[in-house]
């Protein structure tokens, strides 16, 4: 049948995040990765000494380790990718200080009119630097940093340095590793004891430029009983050739402190999402990952929380949309390392159209982490015989007295549910609209307004013209 | 001319199986049906084939609302059309609030024309006749917002699908077996409201019903114009009101001693089914 070309031309139509903005970079390392390459980045940085030593190690880290043999198929040649591109000479302060092509590129995206209305502060980024950032100045006035962590490591080298890849080292994984050498933009948050930011900080990662790698490293701290939401929006234009994004989170939520971490990714088909996110929760302390994972050809993506100390929570709920030509290897991890600590895992996945979407999981209480509980339930959905969705849960238990319960449920779209609803007017793509739109719900919900409107509107994107 | 579903000489078959073996049956709006007979006898076959349902396939025969064959129509466009079916066992939908998905369906089935995308019905509008609708059915306001048919009882979901069949406005409805898993109290109520909903149809003309049923309770306050009775796939006898009085009160024994050869397909149907469980 011709529906997948038909719903191929539909897509690229309808989809606003398909356009290229023609810009005057500034700066473009040479093709390719090697020390020489590492060593400019750091330069171009104006990096401290044990900035570079740590770059440079990383990428014999990277260069030492094996490619992943589980996951995804990753066909990447890591010598035909841009890893370092500087779109701009300065960061702007005012949107009327970013260049005007920029400029334009984020007002396509609604981050200015964002901003306005519900954000206490902004970061974009584009290609490898933040080219622009905002916070609200009561805020800045309470001590609360909210910078892009290139800025931090020369204004803030102390705290940086205490906890940058203490998280997540180098040797975690090959890209973890690959990250940690190349590294460049992302964002640095503290909030400082005690303060509560009401409305989100957001960043905004932007690749625009073709066989691109994008390495934002993000840090964040957020000191005793204070609490934020972070949220992040990711978007690419489609190239013929494949383009790279491979991030690196770190956090720490001490003691009764409260950390939420929104991601509504939206990479173009052609992009390799390969990302780790790691938060460690103290005392009392909630770390929550909310985790939505449209777009892009392989996102391999595991968002995890360790609870360190007693008391720690760790909620991670995720949802992955597969269509044609992807692959969403995605899901969480929980570690319980301390007593009384407790997680839940919602994943929901939704494959259609030739599309794969796995759930790997990790759940692990280690000895001594008495009285832990932990809750994982994962639902796929799968909207036709072509799709696929296939679950991993990994379950270690050192510890007697732990109560771990895990719940998994595959459904294909029922010729039923269909039928119901088409016997009351709605059309054969509304009707599987909805039943998407309902089986996401319980995700949904957890959003704020309007980030609840924006995954609707793209999960609508995903399921237009879905119906042959 | 009032407006009519008409049935021809119709043949319907599930995997391959042949149920319905030449069903003919005129409804016009404005009448009762009754549609009797024993489990299995293909009264909801001939229900799920009206609404199109694709696994009921029609072999031979025709479907006409007001004389245009609706067989190449899916079930979206039949209910657009102004054809309606209350199941005997709805479907659930998680998730889905039933406010959400009724505002989309009565959108759609009042503008048939519609193209998906296209505005809904006001929110202040719908939400008034949605109230009014629930009160009359003696609803709880805090149902609207539960998700279509997840976790309902019996009784609710029958209930449900009175309201739909009060927001969509159908010139045909389809009710099988509405009154199953009621108490006495809520057919009492549900046979009420169905004649309430059948009489306050815009333009005047009243809605066409067939009611399948077992029971009397329904009829109660639809006083069937026509009764049929169907087995071994075939409508054998049509009559009033007296014919549905006397099959529940005296059964089927008349029926099958008067229809050999279809009481005969009527059993073997019965035990193929009983062999497939």
């Amino acid at each position: 049948m011709s529906t997948d070309l038909l719903e191929d031309v539909a897509l690229g139509e309808i989809n606003k995040y398909d356009f290229i903005t023609p810009t005057h970079e500034v700066f473009r390392a040479q093709k390719g990765l090697n020390a020489q390459v590492v060593a400019q980045i750091s330069e171009m940085k104006r990096e401290p000494a044990w900035m570079r030593d740590f770059r440079l190690k990383s990428l014999q880290v990277f260069e030492s380790k094996p490619m992943p043999r589980w996951g995804g198929n990753i066909a990447i040649d890591f010598q035909d990718i841009y890893y370092y591109l500087k779109p701009t000479t300065e960061q702007g302060k005012t949107w009327d200080d970013v260049p005007q092509e920029i400029k334009e590129t984020f007002d396509k995206l609604g981050i200015p009119e964002a901003e306005k209305k519900f954000l206490a502060g902004v970061k974009a980024q584009f290609e490898s630097e933040v080219v622009y950032g905002s916070l609200q100045e009561d805020l800045a006035k309470k001590g609360v940093i909210f910078t892009d962590t290139d800025t931090a490591v020369r204004e803030y080298p102390d705290l940086v340095r205490e906890y940058f890849g203490r998280i997540i080292p180098p040797q975690d994984n090959k890209f973890a590793a690959l990250n940690s050498a190349v590294w460049s933009g992302g964002s640095f948050i503290y909030v400082p004891k005690g303060v509560k930011i009401e409305f989100p900080l957001q960043a905004y990662f932007r690749i625009n430029a073709e066989r691109m790698g994008q390495f934002e490293r993000t840090l964040i701290v957020v000191d005793e009983g204070a609490e934020v939401h972070y949220v992040e929006g990711c978007t690419a234009p489609m190239y013929s050739s494949e383009s790279l994004h491979s991030a690196v989170v770190e956090i720490i939520v001490k003691k009764h402190a409260r950390c939420r971490y929104t991601t509504i990714q939206n990479w173009a088909n052609n992009i390799y999402n390969l990302v780790t996110k790691r938060a460690m929760a103290y005392e009392g302390a909630l770390m929550e990952w909310i985790d939505g994972n449209l777009g892009s050809r392989l996102t391999m993506k595991y968002p995890a929380v360790y609870m360190m100390e007693p008391g720690a929570r760790g909620e991670i709920l995720s949802i992955a949309f597969a269509s044609k030509g992807q692959h969403q290897d995605a899901g969480a991890k929980v570690v319980h390392a301390a007593p009384h600590t407790k997680s839940r895992i919602i994943s929901k996945s939704i494959s259609k159209n030739g599309g794969r979407a796995s759930y790997r999981g990790l759940c692990k209480a280690e000895d001594g982490a008495v009285g832990c509980k932990s809750n994982v339930v994962c639902d796929a959905l799968i909207l036709d015989p072509k799709s696929r969705s296939d679950t991993y849960p990994y379950i270690e238990v050192e510890e007697q007295d732990v109560q771990i319960e895990h719940e998994a449920s595959v459904s294909r779209i029922g010729e039923e549910q269909l039928f119901y609803l088409m016997s009351r007017g709605l059309t054969e793509a509304e009707s599987s609209s909805m039943i998407v739109s309902g089986f996401i719900e319980p995700l949904i919900k957890e959003l704020p307004m309007e980030y609840a409107v924006e995954m609707n509107r793209l999960i609508e994107l995903q399921m237009e013209g879905s119906v042959g | 001319m009032p407006e009519t579903l008409q049935i021809t000489n119709l043949h319907v078959a599930v995997e391959g199986k042949p149920i319905l073996r030449g069903v003919h049956l005129t409804i016009n709006r404005g009448e009762v049906h009754a549609l009797m007979g024993p489990n299995g006898s293909g009264k909801s076959t001939l229900g799920n084939a009206i609404m199109g349902h694709p696994n009921y396939e029609v072999t031979e025969g025709a479907i006409e609302l007001n004389g245009q064959d609706i067989l190449a129509m899916d079930a979206s466009e039949r209910a657009r059309a102004g054809i309606f079916m209350a199941f005997q066992r709805p479907m659930a939908i998680p998730g889905v609030k039933m406010a959400d998905f009724l505002r989309h369906a009565t959108t759609n089935v009042r503008n048939p024309q519609r193209k998906e995308g296209e505005e809904l019905i006001p929110m202040r509008q719908f939400r008034k006749e949605l109230t009014a609708k629930m009160e009359q059915l003696k609803m709880d306001v805090e149902f609207a917002r539960r998700y279509v048919n997840d976790g309902f009882s019996g009784g609710e979901m029958k209930r449900a699908e009175i309201l739909q069949m009060a927001m969509l406005r159908p010139k045909f409805a389809i009710l099988d077996e509405t009154d199953s898993g009621l108490d006495v109290d809520a057919v009492k109520l549900a046979s009420q409201s169905i004649a309430a909903i059948a009489q306050e149809q815009e333009g005047g003309a009243e809605m066409g019903i067939l009611i399948i049923t077992h029971h009397d309770k329904l009829l109660e306050y639809n006083t069937p114009d026509f009764t049929h009775v169907m087995m071994g796939g075939r409508i054998v006898e049509t009559g009033g009101v007296e014919l549905a009085r006397e099959l529940y009160t005296s059964g089927y024994d008349r029926i099958r001693s008067s229809y050999p050869e279809e009481a005969a397909v009527e059993d073997e149907m019965q035990q193929a089914a009983a062999a497939a469980v």
